[in-house]
């Protein structure tokens, strides 16, 4: 019983992760290409006068998304254009079950692997996951009885399909490296230091992979560079266009879910995963207690900035819009959260001083530090995308096929091929 | 609670199967073909043979089913333009319930015999095990495979090409 409701708990916990994910993405979508094309971006949507520089448009879209009207086509095949968008956002958040997010939390007589479940099929179940994707979209797509809809949804199921070869073919080299298939094995592979200094990362010991297994990630998710199939000025809306109200916000979402596992993906296979660089968990164990103060300290700092960098804006701000208008008020608000914050962790930092850390105490410092590390390293990876997406245009669709089929499926080999060469000279040389 | 959650999975496989077969449309067939095969996708993982699990999602569901799908699909073809089969309900019937009875007989039968139910050793159905089979005692067909996909993959594109 207990066991299930571990499992549970942690099925919770990734599930939770994914989803809450999502509204930070569509923040630092809007945000990022605001930036990167140098205008401001959203910033109007508020509560209580409260604007958090357009956060709070993630809310309102979500209300606007809810009352609008669900329109299904006329002749269109209503079974199957209802059943699309549910099938898109459920199969890629199983996907999620295998990714491991902290090393075992050992306590006591406990030792719960954190993950959900550790598969003996380990990565495959990810791509088996990402095969059945390609469901939602080709049914949306045909069942829409709209010419744009069916040649985005053919497009788009035809490169998911293509690019799936060299995305399981540059995994190859992964699995050649580490000896093993299980996700959990390649993270705590990663933790060791290779030629001494430099730790086992997969971006160290597979380069090429890793360029590979990124541009396939990019193909897959349907993100820019590789997104004509729902390119806005091309084909409208490729197959989702017939799409409104809580369905399209469910493609939506799993736009994104899929953008985050891609994420929590290429950090999981090539840079360490939960792994902190020099710190492996039974160092962060024993030094538990300096551990700590310095995430609070650090967390005191960054709350001392922020409520500062607040003040200089309310400043800024007071007086900017008409009398009375609560926008006012923002950057004081704002600014007391930020130093009630920063009292928080002066209390905590008194607290746990001179205390003395019991087992669980140490695990859990340890299991917060590496949760840590990892949502770090998935917040910029999910950054990356969005970066590249308002970085590059778009592949036109025959040299798409063409990148995927004819580049990157040979280089994927050459990849396997000289993986193995120097895994054979290595071991050669050393026994 | 095994009993559950075999009894669920047995239970969509045995339906999508049934109304893959009386559908009369036939991307309706398909779907609930693919919904039939993730069931027993489950099913084998339920037995201990976690790989063959994956490579039923992946490869049948996943990626045969698909483009059965593509196929259907790009024809679209309504049920009208389908002919019926000249099988009346009540011989169907009778045809389905002997062969069930014949299957369930067969398996009872099998189940009687002392080398029916073969126990396996703790990591069957591991990749590693698969691995290492494929590349020693099954080397050979493991070759033979690749070259006849490759020449199927040849075929296929000397087929489809408009002018050679």
């Amino acid at each position: 019983m207990t066991i299930h409701l571990i499992g549970l708990g942690k099925a919770v916990f990734i599930w939770g992760l994914a989803l809450m994910c999502v509204p930070i993405l569509i923040w630092f979508e809007r945000k990022g290409a605001a930036f990167i094309q140098d205008r401001v971006g959203p910033n109007r949507a508020s509560i209580l006068g409260v604007r958090l520089a357009g956060f709070i448009h993630n809310f309102s879209d979500v209300v606007k998304l809810l009352t609008k009207e669900m329109m299904v086509p006329a002749h269109a095949n209503k079974w199957y254009f209802m059943l699309a968008p549910f099938v898109g956002i459920t199969v890629i958040l199983f996907a999620f079950a295998v990714i491991p997010w902290a090393d075992n939390f050992r306590f006591g007589g406990w030792d719960i692997p954190m993950q959900v479940t550790s598969l003996n099929g380990g990565i495959l179940f990810i791509l088996a996951i990402t095969s059945l994707e390609v469901y939602g979209v080709v049914l949306a797509g045909w069942s829409s009885n709209n010419k744009f809809s069916l040649l985005g949804g053919l497009r788009s199921s035809a490169q998911m399909v293509s690019y799936e070869v060299p995305l399981a073919l540059s995994l190859i080299g992964v699995f050649m490296v580490f000896g093993t298939v299980q996700l959990g094995e390649i993270v705590t592979g990663q933790g060791n230091l290779l030629f001494g200094f430099l730790p086992k990362w997969g971006i160290f010991v597979q380069p090429l992979g890793f360029i590979l297994f990124l541009t396939s990630v990019f193909a897959e998710t349907n993100r820019n560079p590789f997104d004509l199939p729902e390119g806005e000025s091309e084909i409208v809306a490729g197959y989702h266009t017939e799409y409104s109200g809580i369905r399209f916000a469910l493609f939506y979402v799993g736009e994104y879910v899929a953008i985050v596992l891609g994420a929590a993906m290429v950090t999981t296979l090539f840079f360490g995963g939960w792994q902190i660089p020099y710190l492996p968990t039974a160092r962060l164990i024993s030094n538990a207690p300096m551990v700590l103060k310095v995430m609070l300290i650090f967390g005191a700092i960054v709350s001392l900035a922020a409520g500062a960098a607040l003040v200089v804006y309310d400043k800024r701000l007071r007086g900017t819009w008409p009398k009375g208008d609560l926008r006012n008020q923002e950057g004081r608000i704002l600014a007391t959260v930020a130093f009630l914050m920063f009292a928080a962790h002066l209390v905590a930092i008194a607290y746990f001083w001179s205390i003395d850390m019991p087992d669980w105490g140490r695990a859990t410092v340890a299991l917060l530090a590496q949760i840590g590390a990892f949502v770090v390293k998935l917040l910029f990876f999910c950054w990356l995308f969005i970066w590249v997406r308002w970085t590059l245009p778009r592949f036109r669709y025959d040299q798409l096929m063409r990148l995927g089929w004819k580049t990157l499926l040979p280089l994927a080999f050459v990849n396997i091929l000289i993986t193995g060469l120097v895994l054979l000279l290595v071991d050669r040389a050393g026994s | 609670m095994e009993l559950v959650v075999f009894y669920t999975l047995a239970g969509f496989s045995v339906v999508g199967a049934l109304l893959m077969v009386t559908r009369k449309s036939p991307l309706a067939g398909a779907l609930a073909l693919v919904v039939s095969m993730a069931a027993l996708a489950g099913l084998f993982a339920m037995l201990h043979a976690e790989f063959v699990f994956i490579l039923q999602i992946l490869l049948y569901a996943g990626a045969i089913m698909v483009l059965i799908i593509f196929t259907i699909m790009l024809l679209n073809l309504s049920p009208k333009e389908l002919k019926e089969r000249p099988v009346g309900k009540v011989k169907g019937l009778i045809i389905f319930a002997a062969t069930v009875a014949g299957f369930l007989g067969f398996l009872r039968v099998l189940l009687m015999l002392p080398e029916g139910v073969p126990y396996v050793a703790p990591t069957f159905g591991n990749i590693e095990e698969v691995g290492a089979l494929m590349l020693s005692s099954y080397m050979f067909p493991f070759e033979v495979i690749s070259v006849l996909l490759l020449v199927a993959i040849v075929g296929i594109v000397v087929l489809a090409k408009k002018s050679i």
